[in-house]
């Protein structure tokens, strides 16, 4: 009983880090993708995403969501389906920079776009200072919604910078920008079925403190 | 997801002509039709995505009012800097709306124009007048925590689910459109939407191929704003009650105006015109308030398990006027 604990333990444990650290395998991996898409069915539409830097030419079915792009075209699994119907927020990821649902956006209507994913986080080896700040806060249990959680709040932290308000700080009791409410306001598009919710907000508030305002 | 085409609009003119075709169905954002697509409520046969249309901005209309683009996002909306100063209750009621994420991705157009949340409109397996006409309305009978109790009928007690039209409503905007069978026209909110009565598969007025360009504002009236939502949990979850509303006092504490608009309850972004009419001229009291919360829901429906909606809008709306007469 102990022994198989552990084990669910550390099998968990490396999906959440795999999330964290996936940048490092994305880019051999989109190369060899963007060939094998270049095939071209009757019904098919032409695109061209660019994704964490890389150019994507792809001809896919008008129905192919940017989430199923991503995961089973560019082989980019780092960003997660949870509900596939924007109740979770597992599918975050940036365009042009600005934090949306991957599984609510047609793929074709992302052409030219520019996307970055789980995976375009880190700089080489070195992490995003927000990947980082969830490592070090422990803010992940199973790991399944991090890579969203991650995107979501480096797309958040830019979004409290430009002024923009959110619930908690318009509210009657208004709650000062960049506490610990408003961050949970600000991040309930994202849900964690672990309830990794204290760790996450205290990543979030260090990695914030750390941003430039 | 059945099958589709797909072609991106290269201006309105081209958007409103593609929209002839039978099938056709403008996406922008697509965070509700796109939803409705994959459980195949929705089947367009050929989508005209519209959201790169040159529908993005906000600008100071002649009148001193605020004309808003189809295509400015639900975000971009909330934060203009006019809007929080001259319509608060619109940016409340935006960000009280959804998530960061959706917000982010949503538009104006498709926000008013979003389909009800009722989960028989969603589930294909259950009779549903609003999905499939003339098949029965699942939620009269069934669960109906979240469905309406104004302006229902035996064919449908489907709540409108926007925040953001509810604020509209209470500020009275505009609605700009293109192409049908009209040149353009302009129809105020509250005849933008319609009553399920007869045909509870239209949710709005719009023709087939109708396009919204831009949503006006009139200038902002006297008073002090507010939007507030009571929903299942604190944030992102829709609304089980909203009430939106606009009180001006005078020195002596009497009412010049109050206007009041709900959510939650209504087949539409719902106007509680004879409360407004009655706290006109008398003293801003928790008295009044209460009066006009029983006088908005004078007649209200209930069908078991959305009864509770009731006394929760008559006490919302008390609470809101009350806070906001505190403030003024
Ligand atoms: C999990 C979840 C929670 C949500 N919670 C809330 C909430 O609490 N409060 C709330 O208000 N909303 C909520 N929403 C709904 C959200 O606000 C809407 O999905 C969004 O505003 C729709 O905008 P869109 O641009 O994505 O519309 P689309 O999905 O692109 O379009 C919606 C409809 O409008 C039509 N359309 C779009 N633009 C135009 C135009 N210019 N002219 C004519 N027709 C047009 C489309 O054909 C379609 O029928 C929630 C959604 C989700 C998924
Ligand atoms: S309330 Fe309207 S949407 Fe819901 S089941 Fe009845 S007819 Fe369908
Ligand atoms: S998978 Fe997109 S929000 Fe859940
Ligand atoms: S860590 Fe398991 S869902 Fe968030």
């Amino acid at each position: 009983m102990s022994q198989r604990f552990l084990l669910s333990r550390r099998l968990l444990g490396t999906t959440a880090l795999a999330a964290v650290f996936a940048g490092r395998f994305a880019h051999a991996q989109s190369r060899e993708i963007q060939i094998a898409a270049a095939s071209d069915k009757p019904g098919n539409i032409d695109m061209q995403l660019d994704v964490n830097g890389e150019t994507h030419k792809l001809s896919l079915d008008p129905r192919t969501t940017l989430l199923d792009a991503l995961r089973d075209h560019m082989g980019l699994t780092g960003t997660k389906k949870g509900c596939d119907h924007g109740q979770c927020g597992a599918c975050t990821v940036l365009i042009n920079g600005v934090r949306m649902n991957s599984c609510l956006s047609l793929a074709a209507a992302r052409d030219g776009d520019k996307i970055t994913t789980i995976e375009g986080l880190a700089e080489g080896e070195k992490l995003h200072p927000m990947q980082a700040a969830f490592v070090k806060a422990d803010a992940f249990q199973c790991g399944f919604c991090t890579p969203g959680q991650i995107c979501s709040a480096v797309g958040m932290v830019a979004e409290m910078q430009r002024g923009a308000p959110s619930a908690a700080s318009m509210d009657f009791d208004a709650k000062p920008v960049g506490s610990v409410e408003e961050i949970r306001e600000r991040m309930s598009g994202n849900i964690c079925r672990c309830s990794a919710y204290p760790n996450i907000v205290a990543a979030i508030v260090a990695a914030s403190e750390g941003a430039p305002t | 997801m059945r099958a589709f085409t797909y072609e991106r609009a290269k201006d309105i003119d081209a958007a409103v002509a593609a929209a002839q075709q039978p099938g056709a169905r403008f996406i922008a954002g697509g965070t509700n039709l796109l939803d409705l697509m994959k459980v195949e409520v929705e089947k367009p046969a050929h989508l005209i995505d519209v959201s790169r249309l040159p529908l993005k901005d906000i600008a100071d209309a002649a009148d001193g009012g605020l004309t808003i683009g189809a295509m400015v996002t639900n975000t971009d909306l909330a934060a203009d800097k006019r809007v929080m100063e001259r319509y608060p209750m619109l940016t409340r009621a935006i960000v009280n709306g959804a998530s960061a994420q959706l917000r982010n991705q949503a538009s104006t157009g498709g926000n008013l124009l979003q389909r009800t949340r009722c989960p028989y409109f969603y589930d294909v397996s259950k009779p549903c007048n609003k999905r499939q006409p003339n098949s029965g309305c699942s939620a009269l009978q069934g669960i109906n925590r979240m469905n309406a109790v104004l302006g229902g009928s035996d064919a449908c007690i489907a709540v409108h689910p926007s925040d953001m039209a509810v604020a509209m409503m209470a500020l009275d905007a505009r609605i700009e459109t293109k192409g049908g069978s009209k040149k353009g026209r302009t129809i105020p909110i509250a005849e933008l939407y319609r009553q399920p009565e007869g045909s509870p598969e239209r949710d709005t007025n719009l023709e087939p191929g109708e396009l919204i360009t831009s949503v006006t504002l009139p200038p902002a009236p006297a008073g002090k704003q507010s939007y507030r939502k009571v929903r299942d949990r604190a944030s992102y979850a829709f609304a089980l009650v909203s009430v939106a509303a606009i009180l001006d006092i005078d020195d002596e504490r009497k009412v010049r105006s109050a206007r009041l608009a709900l959510g939650g309850v209504g087949t539409m972004p719902w106007r509680a015109r004879e409360a407004e009419q009655g706290m006109a001229g008398a003293i801003a009291s928790e008295k009044t308030f209460a009066t006009a919360g029983t006088v908005a829901v004078d007649g209200a429906q209930g069908h078991g398990g959305n009864d509770f909606k009731i006394p929760l809008a008559r006490r919302t709306i008390a609470r809101a006027f009350t806070d906001l007469s505190a403030k003024a």
